[in-house]
């Protein structure tokens, strides 16, 4: 198929599914929270408050633009445009369905652009995500959006290792960056993180340090200490108004469900599972839901960790504990177990 | 494969017109208010008049992070090329990697035990 029409025939459906489920993300976040704090939520627009997505859009649409006298101007409305777009954009490597091959094997489909450099794709374009949230931060000339903002770097740099490392551990079991060959090697040794072989304990530990460090990234509660609303009033959103402030909202919820997406092409075998591979869809979008209510469980259940916590967890427990993941994964491999 | 990165463009495309759409959507309907108090343009500090420019000086106190973090940003990229050979190279690329690592980890030790990665 001509690549630009195979991009709009899958991108344009990925696309509709991310705007459509991160609308509905806060629509859920906000009656999940209420069912766990015993209250109701949003109920009054649509039935059980499921057209409150629209109003709010609506209603951000709506509001006056107001840039602070002291900002710069032009950085301070440049910086929106980019955490959505990176989000969005690290969603193109991800594989959604399955089919079978003639000679019975599976072969992940349904992706806007299979890569062979799949992984580092996602990582550069998650890596990039510092410099929009640092530039918004600074160019408010605040001082809640500055500190949000270097909190933000800090910890934004500091979980992108443990990220990158355990990614890496379906990497060396697959031999490939691309993911639909990483679901293809998990269509024949078991799913990376729940499987007999050995190898799933590896794979356990290092999908539970990979969905951690991708709260991080995500700057979700037990890390979102950027955000921080009790101290910092806001984050780096503090000045924003309007659809501006929205887009950095609409950005923190695409990432919650890519990044659940991402887990579970990664560790949990994405469009396999039991059944004919035409389930494969199916099965991608119920683990990457599963993921992502266990995000928004944890954080409703959890605490903030301090800022200074944050970081000794990340540098003295989890990039350590993550590089070991890689070398015993990589005994896995030599020693024929993967 | 050439293909693959078409399609990659064409939705990077596709993704940039999201925030895009969004704002100039916004900036087409929104409202503009008549009146323009001075106030309105402060910037926020909890509803008292702000006190100087946030453009200070300031301890960031994980700069020394930074510093670390390139380094074993750097060594990611040592290992993903060594992850995709490994299967070929065999042993031999097991056993530099373990050295490779382990000096990395008495690094990471070494800035541990001199508090480089703790509150400064």
């Amino acid at each position: 198929m001509n690549p630009i029409v195979h991009a709009l025939v899958i991108g344009v459906p990925l696309l509709t599914f991310l705007m459509g489920g991160a609308a509905l993300a806060t629509w859920f976040e906000r009656r999940f929270s209420g069912k766990m704090q015993t209250r109701w939520g949003p109920t009054v627009v649509g039935p059980a408050g499921l057209l409150q997505p629209v109003a709010d859009a609506l209603k951000m649409m709506q509001k006056e633009d107001i840039v602070p006298r002291a900002a710069d101007r032009t950085l301070f409305n440049l910086a929106p445009l980019f955490p959505p777009f990176l989000v969005i954009a690290s969603a193109a490597v991800i594989p959604f369905a399955a089919t079978i091959d003639a000679d019975g094997a599976v072969k992940a489909t349904g992706v806007v652009a299979d890569l062979d450099i799949g992984i580092l794709w996602v990582m550069a374009l998650a890596g990039l995500m510092v410099f929009p949230i640092w530039v918004a931060g600074w160019a408010a000339n605040n001082k809640y959006t500055m500190l949000s903002g270097m909190r933000m770097v800090a910890q934004g740099i500091s979980y992108e290792i443990p990220m990158v490392l355990c990614a890496l551990v379906p990497v060396i079991f697959a031999g490939s960056l691309s993911l639909s060959d990483i679901v293809a090697y998990q269509a024949v040794h078991g799913w990376n993180a729940l499987s007999l072989s050995p190898s799933a304990i590896v794979g356990a530990v290092a999908a539970l340090l990979f969905f951690l460090a991708s709260l991080a990234e995500a700057n979700r509660i037990p890390f979102d200490i950027p955000e921080a609303e009790s101290e910092l009033i806001g984050g780096v959103m503090v000045e924003y108004t309007g659809i501006k402030f929205g887009i950095f909202m609409l950005a923190e919820y695409l990432h919650t469900i890519v990044a659940s997406a991402l887990t579970a092409v990664l560790f949990f075998g994405g469009p396999l599972g039991p059944g004919p591979a035409v389930l494969g869809l199916g099965w991608m979008l119920g683990k990457t839901l599963v993921l992502f209510v266990l995000i928004y469980w944890i954080r409703w259940s959890l605490y903030r960790f301090r800022s200074d916590q944050l970081m000794d967890l990340c540098w003295r427990i989890l990039v350590p504990l993550s590089l070991v993941l890689v070398m015993l994964s990589a005994l896995l491999v030599a020693g024929g177990f993967a | 494969m050439q293909e693959q990165w078409v399609s990659a463009l064409v939705f990077l495309g596709l993704a940039f017109s999201v925030p895009l759409s969004m704002l100039v959507g916004a900036a087409l309907v929104r409202v503009r208010a008549k009146s323009n108090l001075e106030a309105k343009y402060d910037t926020y500090e909890c509803g008292e008049e702000p006190d100087g420019p946030a453009w200070v000086r300031f301890h960031p106190r994980y700069y020394i992070v930074a510093l670390v973090f390139v380094l074993f940003d750097v060594e990611a990229a040592f290992l993903f090329p060594w992850a995709l050979t490994l299967r070929e190279l065999g042993t031999l690329a097991l056993v530099e990697m373990f050295v490779f690592v382990t000096v990395l980890l008495i690094g990471w030790a070494y800035a541990l035990r001199k508090g480089a990665l703790s509150w400064q």
